[in-house]
């Protein structure tokens, strides 16, 4: 029993790498990008909708809109300002303007909220614990929304991505740019587009994140966001069900490790899973090789 | 009418005689107080920045033969940030240091100081680390071996149970410190530890941790972490319906202050401190009632100890005989002799130092009841 509850919690945190890796694994597959300012971009959702509880008085449900909302336009800026003028440039030169924008976001937020840790209110949530096998096993709602949200995400976005033209405009950009722009696809709208989904998702995994482990502050989102980078990569960067058993696969052994090996090397043991599978199947669980073209 | 403006001008110099002379006798201290103002732990630099600045304030106003000035300096609570800021404060004109307010900051500081021969007293940087092989540095809280046998000594007198888990930050000199002089004494005091789980400061998920405790069937948890962790842990047991007696160190202090947090889940929560702003004595009722007219809060035990740090400090420059612009490198061995000296009744009991820098007052616990700090009697 002892076991199951493991296995539950682990899920619940998996679940939240998940949709966070979602974000990343995104923006790589279609605009060959690591955002790294997306973690920073959680704990600004997670801001937003603390804010909108708190001090704007607004129901749970109208605090989820405006933090993706905000976020959704928060991600367009970036794209906009940051990313886009280094289109042409070297994918270090990217990397490095997507490191500075995670310390500016995360400053930014220490400007405007201060540095002291917040509690983020529990009402965002409000279901009741579930108690099975006469009490031995409880499973918070916000484990059981966290799982559910996670599978709904990735229904969702498959569907879109495969069914919509705007997903097919994407699947057309990550396989070729040059290619994609050339048949009169608009690069540019459709990174931003990818963007935009990218960071109305981190909303929602930053409400997740924090109604499970509710401390908020500007550095919340930088370690989710480095695990669930990790889980990306496990999973086969570029691919959505690749970031999801990554992202599943990862919390479950996170919280394994620590209850069964030590919780000392909680986070070690992840890392070595890590570079365990990279060393056999260097592109992830489900990534596709890349074959160069001579 | 020639006499007369040499008269008046020699009145003019009379004056500026005796005004130069009055000025003579007060002396303007410069104290540099180091602490995280920004950052995770800005909760304690914040309180210590402000507690120094009372008693500037009220040693400033007394009339006595000191004035305080207090340079303040942030650290974010960052080793090398704190190396700059105390540098920063030397060049400001410095001539001691209340600091700096936590512990790994405050080791890297105190080795400079120890070079350059600073006098530094710290409020609340706890670790033995601090003052070991550095004669000039002092402090006003207790040490964190001091915390974690008397911690236990305190469990065991009073009955609070005898099986216990302990979760500390093993990624923290201040955390792993007081468990180590926890886990060492528990077994004399007859205390069993059944449970003993760590995390790091980068851990968001606790529930392997909070569940050990609970499956090992402990009936108190020891916590001598910072509060941001403990709220979480409380969050957590709350979520599995575990409801031990948790029972933290000074780090647990700040709690009741972070915005959001359901405050009825540390109800009956149990921190050892020698301060507790509920104490009726007119120190503390004088200090407590300041620091709420200015900042609005009640006082923590961090902003007591730098209260009582800037009254140590001026007690001991004046044992020293510290002049006007005297630089600090002249009257660092001279405060080191007179620190020694003095004895100091302040609003976390009566100090006394001993020539190692640590400081001797007994600890008082307090336990959180209605959303408040409390007396705990038995």
């Amino acid at each position: 029993m002892i076991f199951l509850s493991n296995l539950v919690n682990g899920l619940s945190l998996g679940s939240i790498y998940a949709i966070i890796a979602l974000g990343y694994t995104m923006v790589y597959g279609i605009a060959k990008m690591l955002n790294f300012a997306h973690g920073d971009v959680i704990m600004v959702g997670a801001y937003i909708a603390f804010c909108a509880l708190q001090y704007w008085g607004m129901p749970p449900i109208l605090a989820l809109l405006a933090a993706m909302g905000l976020c959704t336009v928060l991600g367009i800026t970036i794209e906009g300002l940051a990313y886009r003028p280094l289109r042409q440039a070297t994918s270090l030169a990217v990397l490095i303007t997507a490191i500075g924008m995670s310390y500016l976001l995360q400053n930014l937020a220490q400007l405007i909220w201060g540095a002291n840790p917040k509690s983020f209110p529990p009402v965002m949530i409000q279901l009741p614990t579930l108690s099975l096998f006469g009490d031995r096993l409880k499973i918070s709602g916000v484990t059981i929304v966290t799982i559910l949200a996670n599978i709904v995400i990735m229904i969702l976005l498959t569907a879109f991505i495969s069914r919509t033209k705007m997903g097919k405009a994407m699947r057309c950009v990550s396989e070729d740019r040059g290619a994609a722009e050339l048949m009169g696809i608009n690069v540019n709208r459709t990174i931003s587009f990818t963007f935009a989904v990218g960071s109305a998702l981190a909303a929602v995994a930053g409400i997740l994140l924090c109604s499970a482990y509710p401390i908020l502050m500007p550095t919340t989102g930088s370690m989710p966001g480095i695990k669930a980078f990790t889980a990306a990569v496990f999973g086969g960067i570029g691919s959505i069900p690749g970031a999801m058993i990554g992202g599943i696969l990862l919390g479950v052994i996170e919280i394994l490790g620590k209850a069964y090996i030590s919780t000392e090397l909680g986070d070690a043991i992840v890392f070595a899973v890590l570079i365990i599978v990279l060393l056999f199947r260097p592109t992830g669980l489900l990534g596709k090789p890349i074959r160069e073209k001579v | 009418m020639k006499k007369l403006i040499a008269l008046a001008l020699a009145l003019s110099l009379c004056l500026g005689v005796f005004a130069f002379a009055g000025a003579e006798e007060t002396v303007t201290l410069k104290i540099a107080h180091i602490g995280p103002l920004t950052g995770a732990a800005a909760v304690y630099g914040m309180a210590t920045s402000r507690g120094s600045r009372i008693a500037a304030e009220e040693i400033s106003a007394a009339g006595g033969k000191y004035k305080v000035e207090i340079i303040d300096e942030d650290d974010a609570h960052d080793a090398e940030k704190s190396v700059n800021a105390y540098g920063d404060a030397l060049d400001k004109g410095a001539q001691m240091i209340v600091g700096t307010t936590t512990t790994a900051p405050c080791i890297a500081v105190a080795a400079e100081a120890y070079n350059d021969r600073v006098f530094m007293l710290t409020p609340s940087a706890s670790s033995t680390q601090v003052t070991k092989d550095n004669d000039n540095v002092f402090q006003v809280c207790f040490t964190d071996p001091a915390q974690g046998s008397a911690s236990a000594e305190y469990i065991s007198q009073n009955n609070l149970g005898t099986k216990v888990a302990v979760i500390y930050n093993n990624a923290d000199a201040y955390s792993t410190g007081i468990y180590q002089t926890f886990a060492d004494k528990a077994p004399e005091v007859g205390l069993e530890i059944v449970s003993t789980t760590t995390f790091t400061d980068d851990t968001t998920d606790f529930s392997v941790q909070v569940a050990d405790a609970k499956n090992n069937g402990a009936e108190l948890v020891f916590l001598p972490i910072y509060y941001t962790p403990a709220s979480q842990i409380l969050v957590n047991a709350d979520s599995i319906d575990y409801k031990p007696v948790f029972f933290g160190v000074d780090g647990m202090d700040g709690i009741l202050s972070i915005e959001g947090f359901d405050k009825s889940l540390a109800e009956g929560v149990m921190l050892l401190t020698p301060f507790s702003a509920d104490a009726q004595d007119d120190l503390t009722r004088n200090f407590v009632a300041k620091y709420q007219e200015l900042y609005n809060e009640i006082p923590n035990q961090f902003a007591a100890d730098g209260y009582d740090a800037v009254y140590a400090l001026v007690a001991a420059a004046e044992k020293a005989g510290v002049k006007e612009g005297d630089k600090p490198e002249d009257i660092c061995d001279a405060l080191i002799a007179a620190i020694q000296e003095i004895e100091l009744t302040g609003v976390t009991g009566t100090m006394t130092w001993s020539e190692s820098g640590e400081v001797t007052k007994t600890p008082k616990a307090v336990v959180i009841e209605n959303g408040v700090y409390v007396g705990f009697n038995k």
